[in-house]
């Protein structure tokens, strides 16, 4: 594999495992999180952090993962207050203050991000299978969480609160489990980007970046763990593969987005399995 | 016998309107009860309380001699509790068959941490469907929740509400849009489920079928209880003679 392969592959999975976690709250539970990419980048600032102090890849991504779902707790605990629509408000309000307040940081590099990062010693290669091992445990976990009891109360607080708590389903409970899990993985998936880069920017984790990781959940099918891992790898390709998307990627990604609540709200996961049925049926 | 369910001088006002006024009563383990009176009399207000869905000013709610008046709708369904919403709230995208076993499993859902650590379905699949079976809903587990016409997802509801295994159940007009017909059948399940044991709590427009099964009628107006007892004896009462007349129901033609 060439280094720029090396680094393509880490990168999908970075956003694989980001795409899989909002989808589990969004997706699973029904929450509207429009601020993903604030957990992720208070995770790859913890562990950008531990690393320049301590060295230690585990220590680093144990502060990446409870920095991400102690902020997500917090934001969770939003949720329990505000309706949906917003709750999406709410979290993108969230990803600018983060974004914000990491700008004027001086502790934290302000607008010149953290460089410098220690390296893990693993080599490019060996961080990427490492990313590549947290993605699989990622998707793992999902369709664990989806099959449980715990993903089919989700379901239900996603779809009508007030039902779920007449079958004894304490909504909010099940809300801030939500978040806590997607913004821990969230957050572990910041300390492997700053592994990979050794360079971290406020700009990375901006608005439009959670935007794009809702994009791959909505186009993948909202609450298909199967679809979102594989809008999560197409939509990171696209603009490699092709230039014109690359250049004009917000548009290119707004138009899709467009395009699937407008023709196919349940994404490619719908699709698919319409397909499916189709071609059985005939 | 001991008291299911208990209310002790429960007050709520909403601005000026004083909708609930010193509520009083108790409903033993096993009994049938109606509670009714003309539109506005403050059943619904007093239907939500008694779920947790609205704190009262003053007074107590009490489950089996436990005091819930704190607690949360969630927490009141684990205290033996189960309630039907007026308004059908069947989970649409489930099938009918999971909108069940969800209530079923409720063992395996009191906290999100218990939850996750389950995955196992089948004695719950067994369980809702014999519930299922028990209000007339048999051969629809496979289909949509949301793709049912109202007649079957008034038992759909009523079946989550049986699946929580409750010793109270709160039904909040569990005729209201249903056929003659329908409403009959639906009374008949109501009957069934009381004889198993469990206390029945009717709130009800359709005062001709809640004569039929209610062993004691609970009449409220402006708030207060002006008649309790016997059904019969309770409609002879002048003063709930008043008070229905008065509010500009006509019984027979509603629900």
């Amino acid at each position: 594999m060439s280094a720029y392969d090396v680094s393509i592959v880490s990168i999908i999975g970075i956003n694989v495992i980001l795409a899989v976690s909002l989808n589990l709250i969004s997706g699973f539970c029904g929450q509207i999180s429009l601020g993903h990419g604030a957990f992720f980048g208070a995770g790859a600032y913890a562990a950008a952090l531990t690393m320049v102090g301590s060295g230690s890849v585990a220590l680093a991504i144990v502060a990446a993962l409870v920095t991400g779902s102690v902020l997500g707790i917090i934001v969770g605990f939003a949720s329990l207050r505000v309706r949906t629509d917003f709750l999406a408000v709410t979290t993108i309000g969230v990803n600018f203050l983060f974004v914000g307040f990491v700008r004027k940081q001086s502790w934290l590099g302000g607008e010149m991000g953290i460089s410098g990062i220690p390296a893990t010693g693993l080599g490019a290669a060996g961080n990427m299978t490492m990313i590549l091992l947290f993605a699989v445990a990622t998707i793992a976990l999902s369709f664990y969480v989806g099959r449980s009891w715990m993903g089919f109360a989700f379901r239900a607080v996603g779809e009508d609160e007030g039902a779920a708590a007449t079958l004894g389903i304490n909504a909010g409970a099940y809300k801030l489990a939500a978040f806590g899990i997607g913004t821990a993985l969230a957050g572990v998936a910041g300390g492997l980007y700053a592994f990979f880069t050794q360079f971290i920017t406020p700009d990375a984790f901006d608005f439009i970046f959670s935007v794009m990781l809702m994009a791959m959940v909505v186009i993948g099918g909202i609450g298909s763990t199967w679809g979102v891992v594989v809008a999560a790898v197409g939509l990171t390709l696209l603009p490699e593969a092709i230039r014109f998307v690359n250049d004009y990627r917000l548009l290119v990604f707004g138009g899709l987005l467009v395009l699937v609540i407008r023709l196919a709200p349940g994404g490619l996961a719908t699709l698919m399995q319409n397909l499916f049925l189709r071609a059985r049926r005939s | 016998m001991s008291a299911a369910l208990a209310l002790d001088d429960v007050a709520i006002r909403f601005g000026g309107v004083q909708a609930v006024d010193g509520v009083s009563f108790t409903v033993d383990q096993g009994d049938f009860v109606g509670l009714i009176g003309p539109n506005g009399a403050g059943k619904t207000t007093l239907i939500r309380i008694i779920a947790g869905l609205l704190r009262p000013d003053r007074g107590r709610v009490r489950l089996s001699d436990i005091d819930v008046t704190a607690d949360a709708t969630a927490a009141r369904v684990r205290q033996g509790l189960a309630l039907t919403h007026q308004i059908v709230r069947p989970f649409r995208a489930m099938t009918v068959l999971d909108n069940v076993v969800l209530g079923a499993g409720y063992r395996h859902t009191s906290n999100p941490f218990r939850a996750m650590m389950h995955v196992a379905r089948r004695r719950e699949n067994e369980r809702a469907a014999h519930i299922l079976g028990r209000v007339g809903l048999s051969g629809t587990e496979g289909k949509l929740a949301g793709s049912l016409p109202l007649g079957q997802m008034k038992r759909l509801e009523l079946a989550r509400a049986l699946a929580v295994d409750p010793r109270v159940i709160l039904l909040d007009e569990p005729l209201a849009g249903l056929n003659r017909t329908e409403a009959s059948k639906q009374v008949e399940t109501i009957g069934e489920v009381h004889v198993q044991g469990i206390t029945v709590v009717l709130v009800e427009h359709n005062l001709e079928e809640v004569m039929r099964v209610c062993r004691r009628l609970i009449v409220l107006n402006n708030g207060q209880v002006i008649g309790d007892g016997e059904p019969r004896q309770v409609m002879a009462d002048p003063v709930v003679h008043d008070a229905y007349v008065g509010g500009g129901m006509v019984n027979h033609a509603e629900g």
